[in-house]
């Protein structure tokens, strides 16, 4: 998108992230959503509607999760199966995927837009009480949440007949306690329910059996807060931003080697990385220059300087570049960056964060780690990128991208991402490097590794 | 430590959320940690008690989450973030700076992270779960004192709002 000022440059969408740019000081509390961002004005048109109706404009916005996976919401909602009650609403606020923090944000600094959201969401999918969530560490968005949720009640927007529409709901603020696969959708009903946030295999999908063996509906934080404004504006104005599938806009949170890290809501396909990262946030810091970057969290395979006037459209960068928007985390790493140290740490992160129930995953991202591990402190093997391929297989099936997997949840399969960068653009810099570390190694008396 | 009668109301208002008492395991752990500094096998204990759960479910999960201390901690958690965005910024050094510096403290406890979701300001920190960042050992170490004067007001071991804790 350009800049309607004629300078030329990339512009910002301000739809879901008004509060997060230009805004009132106490934009999280009641009144300022209200005269500011016209706050819960969205109800009475969808309580006007009939549910099925909300439901149908959702899916005809094309609007599509904002957490990672990128799955219809509209079709999600129609998943549910027809008169089972009850069922719920769980929104995902357990934003964990590395480098990923514009969720919280949402929260801390517009809470009723996401209440507001949920009403609608809830209304549509016919559920009276909703749970939202939060990620343990994030203290602040649970304050402002938790006081933004007293005063929605306060005000009539919760609880019994709301607007006197003869629609209840109640809403549970549920606190994480430190854990990146609470995240996952079944994992997090798991910990919802008081369990070890455990993914549980699919089928049954949680809108057939999920929290309490409920149909559950589980969404991101920006999916929800997305909704009222395409039921206050129409699906017809949302899809005709973006193009194809990827309709509408979604925050991106830029950060790395950056002069302006932040989170920018752009709008879909009509962008590119580069506008986006030699745009808005400046480029590469120190007149350095790029070396590689990640463009959709931990879990999707990196890209290089040549893919940055790819535009920023799911399905074109999952089929024509082999990796993923995933949760809109663009990592950027500059030329002092050495590849193998941010495959180990990615290495690291998975192997901490695997939950343990599936023996590859629990295995595979350990051994992952410590060879990863050696390769990036000069105690690596020449054979090495190639061993961790080996096993990765046993993983992934194929290493083709998208990836298959032979675990429960998404997480088995990412822990194999890096290595796949690696070998996809850094194999013949890596094997000589190793080449090098062995030789060295040769030299002196006593052989580690 | 035996609950008491506010215990036993705080309890119930949060079991009551819920339409199945099992879902208030989180939610009383945090409360335990609020009140004891930690979570006690006896808090695991009476929560299994109020929940009509065995002991070894509730420690079954309070031992998955990272929040959850199952021996007495500092006063203070300080959790750094060593994952990529920090990394790259210096969140490797800062983390062990703080460590050896606190080696001794009983009143804080210097832990390594992942992602906190706060890296437009890497090298990033948290404080009893306050956002903090950018920072170099120095100035975090300013931060930290601040809190251990009273100049700044510090959450609960669990991130709670200091005024928001009965008692």
């Amino acid at each position: 998108m350009t800049d309607a000022s004629g300078k030329g440059g990339p512009t910002e969408t301000l739809m879901v992230t008004k509060f997060l740019r230009a805004r009132p000081q106490d934009s999280w509390t009641i009144d300022a959503a209200r005269r500011h961002n016209n706050a819960y004005q969205t109800l009475d048109k969808a309580f006007a509607m009939e549910p099925d109706a909300v439901v149908q404009a959702v899916s005809d916005s094309v609007l599509r999760g904002k957490g990672g996976a990128g799955f219809g919401t509209g079709q999600k909602w129609s998943f549910l199966p027809k008169d089972v009650f009850p069922r719920y609403l769980c929104v995902n606020a357990d934003e964990g995927e590395p480098c990923t923090f514009k969720d919280h944000m949402l929260l801390e600094r517009d809470p009723h837009q996401l209440i507001e959201g949920i009403v609608v969401a809830a209304f549509a999918i016919r559920t009276d009480l909703a749970f939202v969530y939060v990620r343990g560490e994030f203290a602040l968005a649970a304050d402002r949440l938790g006081q933004a949720i007293r005063d929605a009640y306060d005000a009539g927007f919760l609880g019994k007949n709301i607007l006197g529409s003869g629609f209840d709901l109640d809403l549970v603020l549920h606190r994480g306690a430190g854990c990146y696969i609470a995240g996952d959708e079944t994992g997090l009903l798991s910990s919802l329910e008081g369990e070890r946030a455990m993914p549980r295999i699919k089928p049954p999908f949680p809108a057939a059996q999920g929290v309490y063996a409920a149909p559950t509906i589980v969404n991101n934080v920006e999916t929800i807060s997305t909704v009222p404004h395409i039921i206050r504006r129409g699906a017809k104005w949302y899809n005709a931003m973006g193009e194809n599938r990827s309709t509408g806009t979604r925050i991106f949170s830029v950060s790395g080697h950056v002069e302006r890290p932040g989170n920018y809501e752009v709008e879909l396909a009509k962008t590119s990385f580069r506008d986006l990262i030699e745009g808005l946030a400046g480029g590469v810091r120190d007149g350095h220059t790029l070396k590689f970057f990640i463009p959709g969290g931990a879990s999707s395979p990196w890209l290089m300087p040549q893919h940055l006037d790819a535009p920023l459209d799911m399905d074109y960068v999952q089929g024509e570049l082999k990796s993923m928007l995933g949760s809109g985390a663009v990592m950027v790493f500059d030329d002092t960056t050495d590849p193998l140290q941010v495959a180990w740490r990615l290495g690291k992160f998975f192997e901490h964060e695997s939950c343990g129930k599936c023996t590859p995953c629990r295995e595979g991202s350990g051994w992952i780690a410590k060879v990863l591990y050696r390769m990036a402190n000069g105690q690596g093997r020449s054979d090495d990128l190639d061993l961790l391929l080996s096993f990765g297989n046993n993983i992934v099936p194929g290493l083709n991208a998208p990836f298959a997997q032979t675990t429960i949840c998404a997480l088995g399969p990412s822990t194999m991402s890096p290595v796949v960068s690696l070998n996809r653009w850094f194999r013949d810099e890596i094997i000589e490097r190793m080449r090098a570390d062995e030789t060295r190694r040769a030299g002196l008396a006593v052989t580690p590794a | 430590m035996g609950l008491t009668d506010a215990d036993q109301r705080r309890a119930q208002q949060i079991i009551d959320r819920y339409p199945y008492p099992k879902s208030a395991v989180l939610p009383l752990l945090h409360l335990a940690q609020d009140r004891d500094g930690w979570v006690s096998p006896e808090a695991m204990e009476q929560i299994a008690e109020l929940l009509g759960l065995t002991p070894a479910l509730v420690l079954g999960t309070c031992s998955f989450y990272t929040m959850f201390k199952r021996e007495p901690a500092g006063a203070l958690v300080v959790s750094v973030c060593t994952n990529l965005s920090c990394m790259v910024n210096g969140g490797f050094d800062l983390f062990d700076q703080l460590r050896s510096r606190y080696q001794e403290s009983s009143d804080v406890s210097v832990e390594e992270v992942e992602c906190i979701a706060h890296c437009d300001h890497a090298p990033a920190f948290q404080v009893n779960y306050d956002f903090h960042g950018p920072a170099d050992a120095h100035g975090a170490a300013d931060v930290i004192e601040q809190y251990l004067d009273g100049r700044l007001a510090a959450r609960t071991i669990s991130g709670t709002a200091r005024q928001e804790v009965p008692r």
